[in-house]
């Protein structure tokens, strides 16, 4: 297993659309373990997506465990996810390992319904919220391309601008 | 980076009117300056900047270049050499939210209670709303809770038995 080295943005890589999984092998189960430590050698990384190391495949791990006291998976190897199902909205404070020295307030969906395979290739689907969805909803963004920095909300509107209906 | 690059405050304030930030800041950028952290926003219909600015030169030759354009758009400058540095960010864990009837000490009993709760603003953002007749005070504050979320929400206590709305969430940064 080896720490892979984080790109950090401007790397154009990181606003790549990375490309499905097909073959779930060996070698994919070793990338999976040298993501995995990548993301918890990072200071309080959560998640990681394998375009940040430039990988430009659709595998995503989250691992929210670290929080007390909210609903959540635990360890979560995410390959081909897809969002079935948003709801609600919320904003939260965001960090990125390839954004560093910065945060903001991005707006999220508060509940998903997410489909993902696993490792070996099996497809399950999760109900997640909170924490643990902002999470997923961020790497997965990475799959496409986004950053957070992408999503930022100003900080004197907070939520939503109040629409004017003539 | 070169020791004579010294950073220092731009403070600039007047009227609102379009294109003031673009004013500005072609003229600190001819002149040779960086940029730094800014915030900049509309107040009562007045503009002001703050701005960290890196210059090589001294106080003086940055009110040479910052003067001009001031005195074209009728800004007021205040310009001081700070000790200061970017990449020096302090995240906040708690942000609070206040809003009530407006009424003269709101601010200062709210921040007054917070800060003895061990709040450290880093953030602080408020406005009048409402009416002429009936205003009301919203504030938004993202800041440090140097003695724990809990102590703050306790706070917080002494201000709602006032009639002040006031509500609390820890800030909880996901990195991902």
């Amino acid at each position: 297993m080896a720490v892979l080295e984080i790109l950090k943005y401007p790397d154009p890589r990181l606003k790549e659309i990375a490309l499905e999984v097909e073959v779930f092998d060996a070698a994919l189960q070793s990338f999976i373990a040298d993501l995995e430590q990548t993301m918890r050698a990072g200071p309080g990384g959560v998640g990681i997506a394998a375009p940040q190391v430039g990988r430009l495949q659709r595998i995503v791990i989250v691992d929210v465990s670290s929080k007390p006291k909210i609903k959540q998976h635990g360890r979560l190897v995410l390959i081909n996810p897809e969002i079935l199902e948003w709801e609600g909205m919320a904003k939260g404070r965001e960090g990125c390992m390839s954004v560093p020295d910065f945060t903001g307030n991005v707006i999220r969906a508060k509940t998903i319904k997410l489909r993902a395979q696993d490792e070996q290739g099996e497809f399950h689907d999760y109900d997640m919220e909170g924490f643990e969805a902002r999470a997923v909803q961020h790497e997965i963004d990475h799959l496409d391309g986004l950053l957070f920095l992408d999503r930022l909300v100003s900080r004197r509107n907070d939520l939503f601008a109040r629409k004017v209906y003539k | 980076m070169a020791d004579n690059n010294h950073w220092y405050m731009l403070s600039l304030i007047g009227k609102d009117r379009p294109g003031i930030v673009a004013h500005v800041t072609s003229a600190l950028f001819e002149g040779g300056a960086n940029l730094g952290e800014a915030s900049m926003m509309r107040l009562g219909g007045n503009f002001s900047m703050m701005l960290m600015v890196q210059f090589t030169g001294n106080l003086h030759g940055l009110h040479e270049i910052i003067d001009g354009v001031a005195e074209s758009l009728s800004l007021h400058v205040h310009l001081d050499r700070i000790d200061g540095q970017l990449h020096d960010h302090r995240q906040p864990d708690v942000r609070i939210r206040v809003y009530g009837a407006d009424r003269a000490g709101i601010v200062a009993k709210v921040t007054g209670v917070l800060a003895e709760a061990g709040l450290h603003i880093l953030d602080l953002e408020s406005d009048v709303a409402g009416t002429q007749t009936e205003p009301v005070y919203i504030m938004t504050i993202e800041g440090h809770a140097g003695e724990g979320v809990a102590a703050l929400e306790s706070a917080l206590e002494i201000v709602k038995q006032e009639g002040i709305d006031a509500s609390l969430e820890a800030i909880d940064i996901m990195v991902g």
